[in-house]
């Protein structure tokens, strides 16, 4: 039983898609219109052809899939790195204030400055690519993880303590289940950056992948296909984003509050 | 002595039944002395020569000015914070941490969001690894007997902030601790739900014959629930009255219109009124 959407209260349900195509319409129109050449803002009809040319190649699909592997293994290394180091820091004074200026340090580098770096000491192939979206992703996850484990409410910690509970139990029955929401809005940065990651690997050196195939098309004056190319990976970067949002709404199911806290 | 190690050894010795213990002094409180010292200046007294005793199955409730001590005093019954000085005895035992025999019921109900109900009332039985199928017939009972049957499934968002504290007084329950010590309990809930609360608390009392002790900053709640009112004295804290209030049992809030209830109150009040605390 789905109660039936009102637009009246929700009226973004029909304003989001109609500016999606306003928008579409207007850039159809507007650039004939204007005189600019097709060849260097091509119109969205165009897109929509070359598109479809690259869903037919079954390149395409091997190109995709490279880089799908890339910022999934990137991002599942990064988020378990942060997981294990974030537990590490939040619990342990210790080794907060002996790693944490380091960290921080780190983050300050540019790390798409890394990318030529990692194709050196990682190759051409995937490795290199997986290594630098990780390291894009780690950051954001990390501090999420800390200021999750951080943000148990005090009041919940006693509460445990008087019936008895020692450090694991409190870390187990309260500051993990505190720390979800904000370790989710971590994951969600890191999905998204991991892609980034990967397809700035690509752009350094690589054979295949989605940054790779921008770059040949680049080279061609394909500038149709490089929009292809880009819509390609904003649709991936949306539905990564969405089953993140999902596996939340099922393991945070408590909250909706969710405090991101950005690179 | 290096052998006895505080910490993992002391949670198993404590697991053990009670000895036999004088039932009039089932709470034993002497000498009790608080004192904060900050780093680089005078110690703070928090609490000055606390001493009394509390009967097996008696109900007293401690009242005082804001920041007396009160809360200070029973996060030292419940072996949150360490005393400074004096003998804290609870069940026959010293209480050095927090002991198995006590249970307690907090100001707001801190319940866990993430757990069903029932799964909150069963907190104190995981973490002290009791067995749970035992248990978890106590803690529907015990839900039941407060009138939650039925949303043992539910997360604490789907109920009123009196259903809230009433599952939290469940959970001070569920290992059937010799003592039950409340804070505030019902200091978050409105005028109405907190007059019927007070009723069911009593009621839960009568069933249960738990040994309470109740902080409040309410002098008519005190003087409803109570046998005895502990009236502390502003900071430090020391006992001002021990008031015994002989009003007949069962109550209903009919006795809080009472001429004696009034005597109680304005007794109680009195202590407040000399040092121009002007405080519920």
């Amino acid at each position: 039983m789905r109660p039936r959407v009102d637009l009246r209260e929700r009226p973004e349900l029909l304003l989001v898609p109609a500016v999606f195509v306003i928008a579409l319409l207007v850039w159809e129109f507007a650039v004939p219109a204007f005189g600019v050449d097709d060849y260097l803002l091509p119109r969205p009809s165009q897109i929509f052809d070359a598109l479809r040319t690259q869903l037919a190649d079954p390149l395409f699909w091997r190109h995709l899939k490279v880089t799908v592997l890339e910022s999934l293994y990137g991002f599942l290394l990064a988020a378990g790195a942060a997981l294990v180091l974030g537990t590490a820091i939040s619990q342990m004074r210790l080794i907060e204030r002996t790693f944490m200026p380091y960290i921080v340090a780190f983050q300050t580098v540019p790390k798409a400055a890394l990318a030529p770096l990692f194709v050196v000491w990682f190759g051409f192939g995937m490795a290199s690519k997986v290594v630098m979206a990780a390291v894009i992703a780690f950051f954001p996850m990390l501090v999420n993880v800390v200021e999750g484990l951080r943000s148990a409410d005090a009041d919940r910690v006693q509460m445990l303590t008087v019936f008895g509970a020692g450090k694991f139990e409190v870390f187990t029955m309260v500051r993990l289940p505190s720390a979800l929401p904000f370790i989710f809005a971590g994951l969600e940065i890191g999905v998204v950056f991991s892609i980034l990651g990967a397809v700035v690997g690509e752009f350094i050196g690589a054979k295949e992948g989605l940054g790779y195939l921008l770059l040949q098309t680049n080279y061609n004056f394909d500038i149709a296909g490089m929009f292809a190319v880009l819509v390609v990976l904003s649709v991936l970067g949306l539905i990564a984003h969405f089953i993140i949002r999902l596996a939340q709404r099922r393991f945070v199911f408590w909250t909706q509050e969710s405090r991101v806290i950005g690179a | 002595m290096a052998m006895r190690t505080p910490g993992r050894r002391r949670r198993r010795l404590n697991a053990l039944p009670p000895p036999d213990v004088d039932e009039g002094r089932w709470i034993e409180v002497d000498g009790l002395h608080k004192s904060y010292q900050p780093r680089r200046s005078e110690p703070t007294h928090a609490l000055s020569d606390i001493a009394f005793t509390v009967r097996r199955g008696e109900f007293i409730s401690v009242v005082g000015p804001s920041g007396c001590g009160k809360t200070t005093m029973l996060k030292i019954l419940a072996g949150l914070i360490p005393r400074s000085e004096g003998a804290v005895r609870v069940a026959g035992r010293d209480v050095a941490g927090p002991l198995p025999e006590v249970g307690m019921v907090f100001q707001a109900a801190t319940l866990l969001p993430w757990r069903t109900i029932l799964q909150n009332v069963m907190v104190p039985v995981e973490v002290r690894k009791l067995d749970a199928r035992v248990y978890r017939e106590r803690a529907e009972r015990l839900l039941a007997m407060v009138g939650l049957d039925g949303y043992e499934g539910k997360y604490p968002h789907e109920l009123s902030g009196g259903m809230q504290q009433r599952a939290g007084i469940c959970r001070a329950l569920v290992h059937d601790p010799a003592v039950l010590l409340m804070d505030e309990p019902f200091g978050a809930l409105d005028a109405m739900t907190r007059e019927y609360m007070n009723v069911e608390l009593l009621r839960i009392w009568r069933e249960s014959g738990q040994t309470i002790v109740c902080v409040t900053h309410s002098i008519p709640e005190a003087v409803f629930l109570s046998d005895r009112v502990v009236v502390l004295s502003p900071r430090p804290g020391r006992i001002a009255e021990i008031v015994d209030i002989e009003l007949e049992r069962p109550r209903a809030l009919g006795v809080m219109a009472s001429d004696r209830a009034g005597v109680y109150v304005q007794r109680i009040r009195k202590h407040f009124n000399a040092i121009g605390v002007i405080d519920s």
